[in-house]
């Protein structure tokens, strides 16, 4: 995967002729003659010899080579679009010549004819960023910058940003998550923890089903809740707290994922706590009340430092989880609540840009490497106990 | 842990609160599971409890098995209001035959790679462990979009071959977990005495070392088997269209027609979930007896 990252052979491979030509253009003005020639030549023949082709059949060959043009099709495209057009419409256009046993007099001057754009300075240009056959640019894309013209790293366009605010928004969610699993999930685990054990077994369950339960049924669960003929409006309106047209819309929104997510993974932040909990002695804090500490300096000052391990073991695990989750807000997310799981899933499945995913993709795991060292040095690796 | 009795009132409205506090959370956790089965069982073709459910004394004509006829395929209605085909039969064939290869498979390998790693002298210990653990850490979509290229290489993506093995690579971590979790109390000196009485290693293996680990190689199973059975995201990467499991159809259920359909396997799978939850239970508590540690 982290090669499909920086893959940029594609252009290299299908149009070796006008690459050699083009290696000696100075970048000034238009082309040389000898560049359009070669181009033209290349998309007038059939098949070149783009991959190693030795016992293929013809068909398969032919397949395999449409698959390597539409690659780098794509790819010219996201450097200046207009590019996969200009080509095609190009490339009709000389195969019908090369029909009609027509070869031009001057290449230039046909290419330029059939399509303007042969003619325009940029496309040329935006060439000189895919001759290197190993590129950053997937990474730059997905901080939502690109590079200019003389290859220097620039914003993209205004209406085409977007990663950084899902960026952000991921990293917004996920701390919202460990934090309300925090909120909820101390007490709860003080209470098994001190709870005598027949009490606290049976509790456990309420704990411990959800946590077994298939997350498909849990999103759907809180999709029949949240929804605006559901569980939760239906008792607000009955309690008449709401009228019946005042329903909240709490699913397909930012709502919707944090609360579904919260109760996702709720266990476990309880889990790790709990185990913690449970070996603080009780003895602790009576002693420090029988010093003078009030309850809430007793607290404060012996049984919360004694459960930071817990607290840190679960709030790291809550928040690994949540910046990875794909699953649940692209089901309950609706169209704001969408973290970057979801553009990965969708440039490996819909735009088919793989080196784009890839790149989102490499860049989460480098930030889950970084809070998988932490959670190491904090806990150990070992330390991972399961219900 | 119940109060004092000297404890002041502030004290008590604390307590109070606190346990209300708890209370809630507990209803947080399990109320959306117990909401979904009786809609499972409704009349109507949304998701929603409909007034005759609610009515006092019941109406039974609101309550119906009509979305579980659905479920296993029998499509005997008249007017189809949701699309009612075998799929989710297909789905349940598929989701076992994965789940229990990919379990049987990550138990065998997850078993053996714990019983190495638990050896003293293993070189590369903590290496070892956090590559066999990492698919558990790095989310899905990571690991399975990787996958997806890598396994396309040979191809191996749209086959069953490729989904099982993505799932055994996602539930073996879970079974080393488990089992070195249990080879902890065990005692190295059963294998010398029993090497020493003459048995050669397969022996002692079966006859000793199983059965004291089989508790832990159990739940290790079972968690990779709902780790299998409950994977959504590598199947939705790996599987052609007509390759559905539970959570697929499911996934697609909730995207296109949202009907009771999916609230009746939805209610199907937490009673599986009870179940398996109580095997687990009951097996630790036996293999914490049998290593002599009182139970929780």
């Amino acid at each position: 995967m982290l090669l499909r990252s920086v893959d940029d052979q594609h252009i290299n491979l299908v149009y070796p002729l006008t690459f050699k030509e083009y290696q000696k253009w100075d970048r000034k003005d238009l082309p040389p003659e000898e560049v359009y020639k070669a181009m033209y030549t290349e998309l007038g023949s059939v098949i070149p010899n783009i991959v190693d082709t030795t016992g293929m059949k013809k068909a398969e060959m032919k397949r395999k080579r449409s698959q390597e043009v539409g690659k780098a099709l794509t790819r010219m495209n996201y450097s200046k679009s207009g590019w996969k057009s200009m080509i095609k419409k190009t490339r009709r256009q000389i195969l019908k010549n090369n029909k009609k046993g027509e070869i031009p007099e001057s290449y230039k001057e046909t290419m330029i004819e059939i399509n303007k754009g042969w003619g325009d300075q940029l496309y040329w240009q935006s060439m000189a960023q895919m001759l290197e056959p190993r590129t950053a640019i997937y990474y730059w894309n997905a901080v939502d910058r690109t590079y200019d013209i003389e290859k220097n790293v620039v914003m993209q366009e205004e209406n085409r940003r977007m990663y950084i605010k899902t960026w952000w928004k991921t990293l917004k969610v996920s701390i919202y998550v460990t934090i309300y699993c925090l909120i909820l999930g101390f007490p709860v685990a003080h209470l098994l923890a001190n709870l005598p054990l027949r009490y606290s077994n049976l509790l456990m369950i309420f704990v411990l089903l959800p946590f077994w339960t298939s997350l498909l049924v849990r999103t759907t669960a809180w999709i029949v809740m949240l929804q605006q003929n559901g569980v939760i409006n239906g008792v607000l309106v009955w309690l008449g707290i709401l009228s019946d047209d005042g329903r909240i819309q709490m699913v397909y929104n930012m709502t919707g994922t944090i609360i579904a997510m919260t109760q996702i993974l709720l266990p476990f932040m309880i889990l790790p706590l709990y185990s913690v909990m449970k070996v603080i002695p009780k003895s602790h804090m009576r002693a420090a009340m029988n010093l003078g500490a009030k309850p809430s300096k007793a607290f404060l000052k012996v049984y919360l430092p004694q459960t930071i391990p817990g607290m840190s073991a679960g709030g790291l695990l809550v928040f690994v989880l949540a910046i990875g989750y794909f699953i649940t807000p692209e089901l309950v997310g609706g169209k704001d609540g969408q973290l970057i799981g979801h553009w990965i899933a969708y440039h490996l499945k819909t735009t088919l840009n793989w080196g784009l995913a890839s790149a989102l993709g490499a860049l989460l795991l480098g930030a889950m490497l970084i809070l998988y060292w932490v959670y190491n040095k904090i806990v150990g690796i070992d330390n991972i106990k399961l219900g | 842990m119940a109060l004092p009795s000297y404890s002041t009132p502030g004290q008590r409205t604390f307590y109070y609160l606190y346990l209300f506090f708890c209370g809630t959370v507990f209803f947080f956790l399990i109320a959306p599971l117990v909401a979904i089965v009786p809609i499972s069982f409704s009349q109507s073709p949304f998701m929603v409890f409909t007034d005759g459910m609610l009515a006092f004394p019941p109406d039974p004509e609101a309550w119906s098995f009509r979305w579980y006829r659905y479920m296993v395929g029998i499509c005997t209605d008249k007017n189809l209001t949701t699309p009612c085909s075998n799929k989710w039969m297909v789905g349940t064939v598929n989701s076992f035959f994965i789940g229990f290869t990919a379990t049987f498979i990550a138990t065998a390998l997850g078993t053996l790679a714990a019983l190495g790693l638990s050896r003293p002298h293993m070189p590369f210990k903590g290496i070892i462990m956090s590559i066999l653990i990492s698919p558990m850490i790095v989310p899905l979509i990571i690991t399975s979009a990787g996958m997806f290229f890598f396994y396309a290489r040979y191809n191996l993506v749209y086959t069953f071959t490729g989904i099982i093995m993505a799932h055994v690579a996602l539930a073996t971590p879970f079974v080393v977990i488990t089992v070195t979790a249990t080879l902890i109390g065990f005692d190295m000196n059963m294998v010398k005495a029993s090497q020493s009485l003459g048995a050669n290693p397969t022996r002692t293996f079966f006859k000793v070392i199983m059965p004291l680990i089989l508790p832990g190689v159990i739940s290790g199973a079972l968690f990779a088997f709902i780790t299998s059975f409950d994977e959504i995201v590598i199947v939705m990467f790996m599987a052609s269209l007509d390759q559905v499991t539970i959570p697929r159809q499911m996934w697609s259920g909730i995207r296109q027609e949202i009907s009771p359909v999916i609230l009746c396997m939805a209610t199907c799978l937490v009673i599986l979930s009870i179940f398996l939850l109580s095997t687990v239970e009951l097996l630790r508590r036996r293999s914490e007896r049998l290593r002599g540690i009182k139970p929780r």
